[in-house]
């Protein structure tokens, strides 16, 4: 900080609300760790579930010096309600004045509730944060990522929810204290229950793990089109998957769905097809090595990200595409052999 | 009494509008022509599925600008009963938290048994503002949910979780925000607009509601737009071809360039 005072009582060291995923901390919210550094010089950190206290002894090696977890059987990460009141809790025992989050589906909710709950300004959609002349500004792309908003927070808490992959996380170990939280919980929070888990994870290979994925969105004709990008994955080595309207018309399986709502992934080559690259479906696949676009509208902002395109017929140019690599492999088997 | 959903609604710029920020607010300049954020057909598809299982009736309403009001009347084409505009001068400007402020207070009068909100709104509202009306009316939220229905006396919702779907429970009265594209919205036809024009729009202030200026205004938002310039460009180094003839050779030769083949 730049030495000015913060405007307000509470303290200076920023509550990071760390989400888990399978088991372990996303990336995203770890990378929110080194955030709360760079602003303050320190870092505290709140994670709930059932596996929390196993996710709160990693956090001190991201740089968090005071950690909280709630593992209670109350606390399930698809349930928002019960998180709600352990944080909020946390921010009134401690008073935290800066709150920084994610922006999942259940981050969203916490930061809104809390927003209501502490009539505290909520800044979402960020892409980062820094303090300038004592001030804590915050950036946010808008009208199509073309211009660069530079927003503020009046009083506080303040709670500032990031875009999703915009950071990375920063392995830096600190000592670290953790402790568990005995959060009083409301009966709005228990009125909400799990009926179903409906789990789409098949057995076998994972879209995560996959070098090559070849996808498809909404510019793919009909569901046996699919088939095409199938060859080519298969030519390739790779898997197939879908941004969500094509899981919404019940073509593909969600867990082949890449974006926001669904896998992050980030292969060594990515293919999209017919994919128009909505901020949604960005945020899953940005990180990938070579991305390649094929889409009929020379408009689509998929040009914008990838490293090259063509501006055609996807159902010409995959089986075309499929057609040379297995030639070419079959050139190689035959030299080869 | 009959039951009741209500359903939140936004009017946005239209999509072949270009969106413009004011210079001297830093606010999205609405002068343009406008339509119902396209998310929220969707969230009236919802509203309308739950409310013929309850036979119940649907009210929409909306924070809106005056001149945004006839927009709405899109959603009676579409079979909502009856609209509602929050329609105030001293609401321009309203963030998030002032937002909710004032559609929980109106939703409050109303007592729904369920409030649907649609997805992230197109010029950046956020899908926030179903956690907070949640929370000002102390009732419980299901978020990013595809689905809703009503099962014996309590709302069931269907929603995507990291490792498939997940099917929440909850009391009524709730409060339902809806993912991306939950239904298949129908189309209104003729006869549904033509008798559409025949109904009134109801147009109320932030006063009718019991709002002071203090907590309505821009006085009562807790956010405020610093600056706003333009993007820098990256300039983008793809390589585009254009057309299908040759395409896949160009690609080949794209992928061994990058040694991937």
């Amino acid at each position: 900080m730049s030495g000015a005072d913060m405007s307000g009582s509470g303290s200076d060291t920023p509550l990071v609300f760390i989400e888990v995923r399978r088991g372990a901390a996303t990336p995203g919210s770890l990378a929110l760790l080194a955030t709360a550094r760079r602003l303050a010089g320190a870092a505290a950190a709140v994670v709930c579930g059932p596996d929390s206290e196993h996710v709160a002894r990693t956090l001190p090696g991201y740089g968090a010096d005071e950690v909280w977890f709630a593992d209670q059987p109350t606390f399930d990460a698809e349930l928002p309600g019960p998180i709600i009141d352990a944080v909020a809790g946390l921010i009134v025992a401690r008073g935290f004045a800066t709150v920084l989050l994610e922006t999942s589906v259940a981050a969203v909710e916490i930061a809104a509730s809390l927003s209501a709950r502490f009539d505290a300004g909520v800044n979402w959609d960020l892409q980062d944060v820094e303090m300038r002349d004592g001030q804590m500004v915050g950036t946010r792309l808008a009208l199509g990522d073309t211009v660069v908003i530079d927003v503020g927070w009046t009083g506080e808490p303040r709670l500032a929810s990031f875009r999703l992959g915009v950071g990375e996380p920063v392995e830096q170990q600190v000592p670290g204290s953790v402790q568990r939280l005995e959060p009083s919980i409301s009966s709005r929070a228990l009125r909400t229950t799990i009926h179903e888990r409906r789990d789409s994870t098949h057995e076998g290979a994972q879209l995560v793990d996959a070098a090559v994925i070849v996808a498809g969105g909404r510019g793919v004709r009909d569901a046996a089109s699919l088939q095409l990008l199938e060859a080519l994955a298969s030519a390739l080595g790779g898997m197939v998957a879908v941004s969500m309207p094509l899981v919404d018309r019940g073509w593909y399986p969600v867990s082949a769905q890449v974006g926001q709502t669904g896998q992050k992934v980030r292969p060594r080559l990515y293919i999209a097809c017919g994919i128009s690259g909505s901020l949604a479906h960005r945020v899953g696949m940005e990180k990938s090595g070579t991305i390649i676009a094929i889409n009929s509208d020379p408009s689509a902002s998929i040009f914008g990200l990838c490293d090259a395109g063509v501006v055609g017929d996807l159902h010409e140019v995959v089986p075309e595409l499929t057609r040379l690599i297995r030639a070419r492999r079959a050139a190689e088997a035959s030299a080869a052999g | 009494m009959g039951a009741k959903i209500c359903v939140c609604l936004k009017v946005v710029p239209r999509a072949e509008v270009q969106l413009r920020i004011e210079e001297a607010t830093h606010r999205l300049d609405r002068s343009g022509a406008s339509e119902l954020n396209p998310a929220d057909e969707y969230a009236i598809e919802e509203a309308l599925s739950i409310a013929a299982s309850l036979d119940a009736e649907v009210v929409a309403v909306s924070m809106v600008p005056l001149s945004g009001v006839e927009t709405l009347r899109h959603a009676l084409a579409l079979g909502v009963d009856r609209v509602v505009a929050i329609s105030d001068v001293s609401l321009a400007g309203a963030d998030m938290v002032v937002t909710s402020r004032v559609l929980a207070k109106f939703l409050e009068r109303e007592a729904p048994d369920v409030i649907v909100l649609g997805s992230q709104a197109m010029d950046g509202r956020g899908a926030m503002l179903g956690g907070a009306i949640g929370q000002h009316m102390d009732l419980p939220v299901m978020s990013g949910v595809r689905s809703a229905r009503v099962e014996g006396g309590r709302l069931r919702a269907t929603r995507l979780s990291a490792d498939g779907e997940v099917v929440l429970e909850t009391t009524m009265p709730c409060v339902v925000a809806l993912s991306g594209s939950a239904n298949v919205p129908r189309y209104p036809s003729f006869r549904d607009i033509v008798t559409s024009k025949r109904k009134d729009i109801s147009v109320i202030s932030a006063a009718d509601l019991g709002l002071v200026p203090s907590e309505s205004g821009p006085a009562g938002s807790r956010t405020h737009v610093i600056g706003i310039a333009p993007r820098p460009v990256r300039q983008a180094d793809a390589e585009i071809f254009v057309g299908e003839d040759g395409a896949a050779a160009f690609l080949v030769g794209v992928l061994d360039r990058a040694g991937l083949t």
